[in-house]
């Protein structure tokens, strides 16, 4: 069933009229002058009538996607006057989120003394990580060095990153990769033990390390299976997000009040710390974009981190993946990993020609295809209206080989034959896609905020990858600061002394809102999207 | 698409009759006909095994297995969304093990109840013959039972099929790990880098690189070589 109609079939042709040709064409990378037009004119974070500054908090004046400054500025779920006397269970460390964070926080928490519950929205695993699947950098092969690493992050972060932050990322990168292998995770590896390498967007070294194109899910699914290993030490409560941080009367966090997703009852999980690690938001949705997020991405942590009076930053920032698919409609907005293009596959218009390079950081490359179709009317448009390019995946095997589309993209390849669509014959059309918040909460190298006893770890944070995150670097960021938030957490729960618990801040929180006259009309954190007709 | 005029098609959900678009996959049916979904849905994008699903179409004896948010909708489909499939999983230290077949069968001794059906094979919906990757687990050739079942997304419609009530996805998550934590060959480059850096061997270099300022790092930036592609 399915396959390309007849219009689109005849734009393929031209792609392969031109595809010999191509083979020998480098098309030339975009001087960074050059870069910043582009972005100005065609990314979407530079459209103002779909950006505004948050009027309350700490980090007030901050400018974000108008969908989330709606559900940061929204109205908590419980009143103040909630009941925190008869809690529900009790722990040193409580984990928020059960992404390939939250998880490698829970298992290095444990190790370091921690009794730990791990909370999470749907299932365990029901995360973005589990999603990944191009791969995860660190400099680890003779001609590369973290200080390569570095200026690449940097560079591709647009010169706006932390740099203490930046420096953990990488330095911990190759010890990060030691100690998933020691847990058992396979990664793609030559006969010797090499670890096979490639380029990503914005790398000058080929540091991609890979696991097919399952690399996150294989991380997810490895670190799941450890903590289920120490079930005795690590709670797992599925189906049960948080809504709200408790805080004590000496403002430390002291646990967090979770929803029984199912029941719709509120219950209190006193703690010493909390780590959050509750991903990204593209289920938002901002600017009408789809996402290639999962169904529980709503950016729930920014919310609750933030009316404790933790900082926000770089959330005027969003990372729109170039190649979403744009058809079929069906999987309209997921994931073409850029790894496609890694492997040799250029993006291309109409016409069958080259207009970018194909391995800008993300940002210039989702402008420039932006700017091939609404600017240049160079784009295919499918019989729904979605307009996108070609990414001539066939390339590929010309230049590596027959079978290595099979060998290294078989959730690609499962992807669209389910839909009737042969990649290793025949290209794919792409078009940016909402993937990834590259702001979220302001923690130090160690994880800490400047809450006392609330830790960041993830997609939720913001810092790591300045304005512009590259490929790779976020698998990499939620090890690296899991494990180390997971540590920091552990840490300060042995010599921290839970205070009254109270929700002191929720009522401050809501009389700002009232003070500024403000009323979104949410009630937030969302915890998933609705989706139904009947609304 | 909104203005397109669509005709809709029939399809039951847990027994209630809706009429939907054809073009929705069962989960985006589910919502059009108003369910807000909890259970029975993740990634939605085919990654995290949470949508597993078996359903029939009216007047064929057939049962069909997908994922819900891969699977598109047919006129007459009965539709129910399956939580996740309980199975027996073994507690283990991995560090504390041997990548033998002895292992292997101590932790699943009831891999050795298989009995070859490939009723597993039929309902996998990510194509993976899984009876022959529990063929190599009996066999105790855990790379190959590794390398086979490498694509699995644990959603549990193998072990909700087998009439040997085995848990396939778990033993197989087994073989996966002790390869790649015994048998796999190890990464001489990434040993020697471990070692340079718990010797703190970048630590200038990096704390040099974080004092620049923005110029002068947009310059290196700039200057920075780019290793070629390898090709063919
Ligand atoms: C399709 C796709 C492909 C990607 N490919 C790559 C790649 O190749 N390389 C790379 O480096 N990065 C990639 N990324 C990005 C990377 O996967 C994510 O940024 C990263 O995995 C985020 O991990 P996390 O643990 O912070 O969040 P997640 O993995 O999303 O986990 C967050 C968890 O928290 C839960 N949660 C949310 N709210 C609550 C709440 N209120 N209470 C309790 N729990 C909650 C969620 O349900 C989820 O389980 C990709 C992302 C996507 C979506
Ligand atoms: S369904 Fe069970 S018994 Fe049949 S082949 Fe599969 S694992 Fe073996
Ligand atoms: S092997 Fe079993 S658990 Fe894994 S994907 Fe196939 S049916 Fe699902």
């Amino acid at each position: 069933m399915g396959g390309y109609p007849a219009e689109m079939q005849e734009s393929i042709r031209h792609v392969e009229a031109t595809r010999m040709h191509r083979m020998d064409e480098t098309y030339p990378r975009m001087p960074i002058e050059e870069r910043q037009r582009l972005l100005d004119d065609f990314h979407p974070d530079y459209i103002d009538e779909r950006m505004r500054a948050i009027r309350v908090g700490v980090s007030k004046g901050q400018r974000m996607p108008l969908e989330l400054a709606d559900v940061i500025e929204g109205r908590p779920h419980i009143g103040p006057d909630f009941n925190l006397s008869e809690p529900r269970a009790e722990t040193d460390v409580l984990i928020i989120g059960g992404g390939g964070a939250g998880a490698s926080a829970a298992l290095v928490a444990q190790e370091s003394g921690a009794r730990v519950i791990l909370t999470t929205k749907l299932r365990f695993g029901d995360a973005n990580t589990m999603m990944a699947q191009g791969g995860i950098q660190a400099a680890d092969r003779p001609n590369d060095s973290p200080a390569i690493h570095y200026l690449d992050v940097i560079g591709g972060g647009h010169f706006t990153n932390d740099p203490d932050l930046v420096e953990a990322l990488v330095r911990d990168a190759p010890l990060v990769i030691d100690w998933l292998e020691r847990l058992g995770m396979m990664f793609d590896k030559e006969p010797d033990g090499t670890m096979v390498e490639r380029h990503g967007g914005g790398t000058s070294r080929m540091r991609m390390h890979s696991a097919r194109d399952y690399t996150g899910a294989e991380i997810m699914r490895t670190l799941r299976d450890e903590v289920h290993n120490r079930e005795d030490q690590i709670r797992v409560v599925e189906f049960s997000p948080a809504v709200e941080l408790v805080l004590d009367d000496h403002g430390h966090v002291s646990g967090a009040i979770v929803m029984n997703l199912e029941l719709k009852a509120y219950f209190y999980i006193p703690a010493k710390a909390v780590v959050m690690a509750t991903g990204g938001g593209g289920r938002l949705h901002f600017q009408g974009f789809p996402t290639t997020n999962h169904y529980g991405a709503t950016a729930d942590g920014v919310v609750m981190a933030y009316r404790t009076g933790a900082e926000l930053g770089y959330l005027e920032s969003m990372q729109y993946h170039p190649t979403g698919a744009a058809f079929p409609e069906q999987i309209l907005g997921q994931l073409v990993t850029e790894k496609t293009r890694g492997l040799g596959a250029q993006p291309v218009n109409r016409a069958g020609d080259q207009f970018v390079y194909p391995l800008e950081p993300r940002d210039v490359e989702a402008a420039a295809f932006i700017r091939e179709c609404q600017g240049r009317g160079n784009g295919i448009v499918t019989p729904t209206g979605q307009p996108g390019v070609w990414l001539d995946s066939p390339m590929i095997e010309m230049i590596h080989g027959p079978g290595t589309i099979a060998e290294n993209l078989p959730a690609m390849v499962r992807q669209f034959s389910r839909f009737g669509i042969d990649m290793t014959k025949e290209p794919l059309l792409v078009y940016p896609t909402l993937h990834y918040q590259n702001g979220g909460v302001r923690l130090e190298a160690d994880g800490s905020t400047r809450v006392p006893g609330l830790f960041i770890a993830g997609e939720v944070s913001g810092g790591v990858h300045g304005h512009n995150r590259l490929m790779g670097n976020s698998l990499l960021e939620v090890t690296v600061y899991g494990r180390r938030a997971g540590r920091s957490a552990a840490h300060y729960a042995q010599d921290a002394k839970l205070g009254q618990p109270s929700l002191a801040h929720v009522a401050r929180w809501n009389e700002e809102l009232n003070d500024v006259g403000v009323d979104t009309g949410v009630t937030s954190p969302i915890l998933l999207p609705d989706y139904t007709r009947v609304t | 698409m909104e203005d397109q005029q669509q005709d809709l098609i029939p399809v039951h959900i847990m027994g209630k009759r809706y009429m939907v678009p054809p073009t929705l996959t069962i989960v985006k049916a589910m919502e059009y006909a108003g369910y807000q979904l909890i259970r029975g849905v993740g990634c939605r994008g085919g990654f995290c095994g949470a949508c597993g699903t078996a359903y029939r179409v009216k007047g064929d004896p057939k049962l069909y297995f997908g994922l819900a948010c891969q699977t598109v909708v047919e006129p007459n489909m009965y539709l129910a969304q399956i939580p996740f499939f309980p199975a027996q999983r073994a507690t283990y230290d991995i560090a504390q093990m041997e990548a033998t077949p002895a292992t292997f069968f101590s932790t699943y001794p009831e891999l050795l109840r298989c009995l070859g059906c490939g009723a597993c094979t039929k309902a996998c919906p990510q194509d993976l013959d899984v009876r022959a990757y529990m063929a190599a687990g009996m066999k105790g050739d855990i790379a190959e039972m590794a390398d086979l079942s490498f694509d699995c997304i644990m959603c549990g419609l193998c072990a909700a099929r087998c009439p040997a009530e085995e848990a396939q996805y778990n033993v197989a998550i087994l073989a996966r790990r002790l390869y790649g934590r015994y048998l796999a060959p190890r990464s001489p480059h990434l040993a020697q880098r471990v070692e340079e850096i718990e010797g703190g061997q970048f630590n200038t270099r990096l704390e040099q690189l974080k004092e620049l300022g923005r110029d002068e790092l947009v310059q290196r930036y700039e200057a920075r070589d780019v290793e070629p592609e390898e090709r063919g």
